[in-house]
């Protein structure tokens, strides 16, 4: 029955955008204008399925300062040992050939009266749709002792590139049986199971490398992500490696030194050799800027994307306030096809279809040894709904755990084939 | 005893290429008939239990000898230990003439030497099996569509420029391209074994629970949509 109402909603929304003609809102200039900023998993994708999708008809300018896009997925399984950095880098060269302008430049400033977005080198681009895909940044003050220019001592290692080389050499620089420490975030943050994915892989590297160091964990949070899945492979690879203190036993209560490398957790000092800190997470400045977030994130409407504050500003992935998706490269992409068929209905009249999100997070815990957790998500008046998940099991068979981690690496390659063609 | 066995399944294997079953599809409504000449022993379908020997469901893809519920010879306990696994070709050659394969097989059956009654016969018990079709995925023992599947379902023509949309989905994972790592590309796939396997997996008769949470809220109208977009993928 669901799906009947839904048939019928998506071929209500087509019949209306046929009527309107074709190119009306392009206000006053020829082909309408779409302008995307930010080239991950999110920007990446909306930016070429608009310019694929609508044949030269819009025009797509996608903004990025980065020449090379270095994904932070996978980049856990570049700090293990078993990618190379050159594995997770994709130049944004291929990228023309799609259709798509690429201005390499900060995007500054947004007027959303005049539709402009202005760039650091000088200039601004015009706008009838704009897409803001930037990630995220971090919270001031969200962890004691610790601000952006600590990043050096203290790599979050949370962006992808620098920071993670950045973080990998410190690791391999590590002292025999040395400690590596890692505050992590409090929800909503990028990856859920990111950090403890990560404590899997530095694991996996310190017991070929360095089997006498220690992890400790300092976490906000009670309870994090295949919680059961993790614990379960910390005890079968790397038994009595690995200390995790969550919120009960004070992990919460927690402050850094970058000078004197130490960290303290609930009133116990720790001399450190790494500390991975991952703050506290907020859209990435420019939707501040824009003035679309309230609070940290930027609340969007489920069926395309748009903001609450303007019907003619998107926000994809990580940045955005959209209900139950994680924040995900997967859910970017996935939600960046749902903008991509609403905003090339609104400018050229093309057939709008029902949104239908999902999203499936894989994590290696060690060699061969693969998890997942994934969901359906659909579109609801107040916000972007689940509708079904699944998630590994704890137990399953070293064949079915290496056949989930052989289908993450098909995902990783069918991503970003899908992101940059 | 084990290097004849690896010498038949060599005879199998090059019988199997030089016959070019994989081409041959069987009739799975002659094949029911065929299958009264095994119900003596075997049951198949819902309900079926061990009796002289094995139930059949499930048998292809299964390691040979593994039910530890049912009665084995050790010669059959054997060959599954050296690696014998029923797919179409091993189980054709087990039919026409089961000492052949299996040397001491309680199967006291002389055979079935007609290639088309196996053909009809394991297109028949295929259906019985977690993957009803031929896919990239499996073996290539999938002979024919043997489904339950409504032929009003098979009967919708799907529009394919909103298969087009709901491809998108789809190619997070399976590449545009149709390469194959670790994901099978799935681009032109004949419209009928589309749709049956995406019913598969809605049903949950096939195994992975990605594509079952993705199938699952895919309505019939939907399945039809994406198998008219990818039939004519290149």
């Amino acid at each position: 029955m669901n799906f009947n109402r839904r048939l019928f909603l998506g071929t209500g929304v087509a019949a209306a955008t046929t009527l309107a003609a074709p190119n009306v809102f392009a206000a006053g200039h020829g082909k309408p204008r779409v302008v995307v900023v930010g080239g991950g998993a999110g920007g990446a994708t909306a930016a070429r399925y608009i310019a694929k999708d609508s044949k030269g008809a819009i025009d797509v300018t996608l903004i990025e300062p980065s020449r090379m896009y270095y994904t932070c997925f996978f980049s856990n399984l570049y700090l293990g040992g078993i990618k190379t950095i050159d594995d997770l880098g994709h130049s944004y060269g291929t990228m023309a050939a799609g259709g798509v302008n690429v201005v390499h430049d900060w995007a500054v400033g947004v007027d959303r009266d005049a539709k402009t977005v202005s760039l650091a080198g000088g200039g601004s681009v015009t706008y009838d749709k704009l897409i803001l895909s930037p990630g995220i940044d971090f919270v001031d003050g969200a962890v004691e002792g610790w601000d952006l220019s600590s990043q050096n001592a203290m790599p979050h290692a949370y962006k992808g590139g620098s920071q993670t080389e950045l973080l990998k050499s410190q690791i391999a620089a590590m002292p025999q049986g040395g400690t590596f420490a890692m505050v992590a975030p409090p929800n909503p943050y990028r990856c859920p199971p990111g950090p403890y994915e990560r404590v899997s892989m530095v694991a996996h590297y310190l017991k070929a490398n360095n089997p006498t160091a220690k992890i400790i964990v300092a976490d906000p949070k009670p309870k994090f992500s295949k919680q059961g899945l993790f614990q379960e492979g910390w005890a079968n690879h790397y038994d009595g490696m690995i200390d995790w203190i969550g919120d009960d036993f004070g992990g919460g209560n927690v402050s850094v030194d970058p000078d004197a490398m130490t960290v303290t957790i609930d009133g116990d000092v720790t001399k450190v050799d790494v500390c991975n800190v991952i703050p506290a997470m907020k859209a990435g400045r420019i939707a501040e800027l824009a003035g679309v977030t309230d609070g940290n994130w930027a609340p969007v409407n489920a069926a395309d994307m748009s903001t609450k504050a303007d019907a003619d500003v998107y926000v994809l992935g990580d940045a955005s306030q959209q209900g139950d998706m994680p924040k995900s490269g997967f859910s970017a992409n996935s939600q960046a096809k749902v903008c991509a068929n609403a905003v090339r209905g609104a400018l050229t009249g093309s057939k709008v279809f029902p949104a239908k999100f999902s999203n499936t997070c894989w994590s290696l815990i060690d060699t061969n040894d693969g998890v997942k957790v994934g969901a359906t998500y659909e579109a609801t008046d107040e916000k972007i709904s689940k509708v079904d998940g699944f998630i590994s099991q704890t137990g399953e068979t070293a064949e079915m755990r290496k056949a989930t981690y052989e289908e993450s690496e098909g995902w990783y390659a069918g991503i970003t084939a899908d992101m940059f063609g | 005893m084990r290097s004849h066995f690896q010498l038949v399944l060599a005879l199998v294997a090059s019988l199997a290429a030089s016959a070019g079953w994989s081409e041959t599809l069987g009739d799975p409504v002659k094949g029911a008939k065929v299958f009264k000449k095994c119900q003596s022993c075997h049951q198949v379908g819902e309900g079926a239990k061990n009796r002289v020997g094995p139930h059949l469901n499930g048998i292809f893809g299964s390691k040979a000898g593994s039910d530890p519920t049912a009665k084995y010879s050790k010669g059959l306990i054997r060959a599954g230990d050296d690696g014998l696994v029923w797919t179409h070709e091993t189980l054709d050659a087990f039919i026409e003439n089961p000492k052949a394969l299996v040397s001491k097989t309680r199967m006291s059956f002389r055979g079935i030497k007609g290639a088309d009654d196996r053909l009809d016969l394991l297109a028949y018990l295929r259906g019985f099996s977690d993957e009803p079709s031929n896919i990239p995925e499996a073996e290539p023992t999938a002979q024919g569509n043997y489904h339950n599947l409504d032929p009003a379902i098979l009967a919708i023509v799907g529009d394919s420029e909103y298969g087009e949309y709901l491809a998108s989905e789809c190619m997070t994972c399976h590449q545009t391209s149709g390469a194959n790592d670790g994901i099978p590309g799935i681009n032109g796939w004949p419209t009928e074994d589309f749709v049956v396997a995406m019913h598969a997996y809605k049903q949950k008769l096939r195994p992975h629970p990605v594509m079952q949470m993705m199938a699952g809220r895919l309505s019939d109208e939907e399945i039809a949509a994406l198998a008219a977009y990818f039939k004519d993928l290149e």
